[in-house]
């Protein structure tokens, strides 16, 4: 998983210190400074609480933490990419492959769940290094060579089950998304997910915002060049991000199979998503700028949002609309903030 | 498309001229496009040579050809525009609810359609210049925003254009489709302006580098902005190809067609560069009828349409691969 830090621990002892902007200090201005995202969060989730017939309820609390933890494990993924100044497009069709490809690998075999989740690791860890190879050793636009991952693997996807899907997830390959530690006190069901969810987040965050590798993926989406020169290995560094990526697609995808339905179709729209989550988050497209924490909360933040506009009965359609006015309106809240900052 | 780039690029004498040919000719795609003609025509024989079967690539080509073309002029500027797919279902379900199949409306729904993609396109450039959002933000939540409007109000075919509206989609003049025709003549107005027009080398200028661009006295932001309004007019346009076709519009023509990503794959095979500032128009012509051919030749050859896609994929990459490793190479 961590592909590029041994090397990139090498590296990073040539840089003489360690910039203030990434210090333990740093992290926590960074936090206040992109504050607002909790207190949207805040504001949904009272508002959620006022709307929910059942008041304010423990238990569909975590119900949403649940629905959310796929879309939060891709933001935390997808972050690393975007703040080494890449995107990468090609997770939801991971997600779908691995829906798919759990069916098709178990055969309904309850004891190769765990053999196959090995194996679809190692397929994330390969995608993730063939999008790093391709963006940064041959030289194509993150943007495109992960558009060409997508068609790749939505076509494999679609070729591999000649259209629709065939076989079934067995129940042994469901529980991580969909069962959970029952009994507990006040939340009743505490899932399997929203651990998983934890201790994901937990490590990318320590990742990210702990270790020389975490600090060398701010140095090069701040500025590849002068990271280079440096002495960082810009090409590792973001293969690397590539890898956590696909790595927390292949996640996100073992929870989805927990509760969504065997489809093709079963990550579509997910990187956008994760894109939105990650830039309501206050991540800059471009690189340099973000942190774990926020933009798992703007994957949180959506989801409350389409739960809100749920039970405020309003169709599909409107989630839509909202989606795009508040991705619109965080982007240009943070570009006039930059603005006024001067920086 | 040659010399706005070149007049750009820094150059030594020698280096600059063999940079000029690196950088700025979109030579592999015609190379490419040439190729697969020749190996298309040893698999499939004379009939892919044929009149049916041209006219048939050249129909299939229109639509992703009219966005195409519009999508360059956006990412020449050195932006882009993911909204473009839902443009063209916006188009054309409105042409489709305004005419209801009274040929007296015809042009009063052709003008509204392309105000309305005038407008999207407005408001695309000034969010992008004025409110400082990244144009992959900016025209994605666009997109959002469109297909909730559409899905809100419409959920399947809605209107219908009358008979004499279709001739934009089956109609010929000799043997040539009108359809063909309109694409010939926004390829080629699009190529004039790039080419012969100061707008068009401002947008060269202000795709290579907008600060330098402003810096010179260019307007970068109206340069932006009016590149997005002509990118969405030509997908209202392609709206307005699909339609005729249809003879109906419906919310899922845009999205189902792909427009947003496979206009955007065809403009950087056709060797536009994604950051702007180098390419052409014909280049991603010539992109077009790769997508086309490819998929005329699938269907000939009855081959397992879903590969298709991952077929795809692999020549995006390879494309992309080929213009930058080309481009190094030069230095």
């Amino acid at each position: 998983m961590t592909t590029g830090a041994p090397g990139a621990d090498r590296a990073v002892s040539k840089v003489a210190k360690r910039p203030p902007a990434y210090s333990a200090a740093g992290v926590r201005r960074s936090l206040l400074a992109s504050a607002p995202i909790f207190l949207v969060l805040l504001v949904l989730l009272i508002a959620i609480g006022v709307m929910n017939p059942r008041g304010f309820d423990a238990g569909y609390y975590v119900a949403l933490l649940k629905r959310a933890a796929p879309l939060m494990v891709l933001a935390a993924g997808q972050l690393f990419v975007i703040v080494s100044g890449e995107f990468d497009l090609s997770v939801g069709s991971i997600v779908s492959a691995v829906v798919v490809g759990a069916a098709l690998l178990t055969f309904g075999d309850p004891a190769a769940t765990y053999p196959v989740m090995a194996v679809l690791l190692v397929f994330g860890i390969i995608v993730g290094l063939t999008n790093g190879f391709v963006t940064t050793k041959l030289r194509v636009p993150s943007f495109l060579a992960t558009l060409g991952m997508l068609l790749v693997l939505q076509g494999g996807v679609a070729a591999w089950t000649a259209g629709a899907p065939r076989g079934s997830l067995h129940q042994e390959f469901r529980v991580f998304g969909r069962e959970g530690v029952t009994g507990l006190p006040v939340i009743g069901e505490l899932p399997y997910s929203v651990i998983i969810l934890a201790a994901f987040g937990a490590l990318l965050f320590w990742l990210l915002h702990r270790t020389n590798f975490g600090q060398q993926v701010f140095a090069v989406g701040g500025n590849a060049r002068a990271a280079s020169l440096a002495g960082i290995s810009v090409a590792r560094v973001r293969s690397g991000a590539f890898v956590l990526s696909a790595v927390s697609a292949i996640v996100a995808g073992i929870l989805v199979a927990g509760f969504g339905g065997l489809s093709n179709r079963a990550g579509e729209g997910y990187e956008f998503q994760a894109i939105s989550a990650v830039v309501l988050g206050g991540a800059v497209l471009g690189g340099g700028r973000g942190s774990v924490l926020t933009a798992m909360a703007g994957a949180l933040t959506l989801s409350a949002l389409f739960a809100l506009l749920n039970f405020m009965g309003q169709p599909n359609a409107v989630r839509f609309v909202v989606q795009g006015l508040i991705i619109i309106g965080a982007v240009a809240y943070a570009s006039y903030r930059l603005r006024q900052s001067g920086s | 498309m040659s010399a706005a780039s070149a007049r750009l690029a820094p150059s030594g004498l020698l280096a600059g001229a063999r940079r000029r040919f690196a950088a700025s000719s979109s030579a592999p795609v015609y190379v490419a496009l040439g190729a697969m003609m020749v190996v298309s025509f040893v698999l499939i024989g004379p009939r892919f040579l044929g009149y049916d079967n041209v006219l048939s690539i050249l129909q299939r080509s229109v639509a992703l050809g009219l966005v195409a073309a519009g999508q360059t002029l956006a990412i020449l500027v050195g932006s882009l525009d993911l909204s473009v797919a839902y443009v063209v279902s916006v188009t054309a379900v409105l042409a489709s609810v305004v005419m209801q199949g009274n040929p007296e409306m015809m042009i009063p729904a052709v003008i509204v359609v392309l105000a309305v993609g005038g407008l999207i396109g407005l408001t695309n450039g000034l969010i992008i210049t004025k409110l400082g959002v990244n144009a992959f933000i900016a025209t994605l939540g666009m997109a959002l925003i469109l297909r909730g409007l559409l899905n809100a109000t419409f959920d399947n075919f809605a209107g219908s254009v009358p008979r004499e509206f279709q001739v934009l989609g089956y109609g010929n003049v000799g043997p040539v489709p009108y359809s063909v025709l309109l694409l010939g003549v926004v390829v080629a107005a699009v190529w004039f302006l790039l080419r012969h027009t100061r707008f068009g080398h401002h947008v060269y200028a202000v795709g290579g580098s907008e600060e330098t661009a402003r810096l010179s006295g260019v307007r970068s932001h109206r340069v932006i902005i009016s590149a997005h309004v002509l990118c969405s007019v030509a997908a209202a346009l392609a709206g307005l190809f699909i339609v005729s076709r249809l003879g109906a519009g419906a919310p899922w023509v845009g999205p189902d067609g792909g427009y947003d990503l496979e206009s955007i794959a065809a403009v950087v095979v056709g060797g536009t560069a994604l950051a702007g500032g180098r390419g052409g128009v014909f280049g991603t012509l010539a992109g077009v009828f790769i997508l086309a051919t490819l998929d005329n030749v699938f269907n000939l050859l009855q081959v397992d349409p879903f590969i298709k896609d991952t077929i795809r994929g692999i020549i995006l990459i390879s494309a992309v691969a080929v213009y930058a490793l080309r481009l190094r190479g030069s230095r």
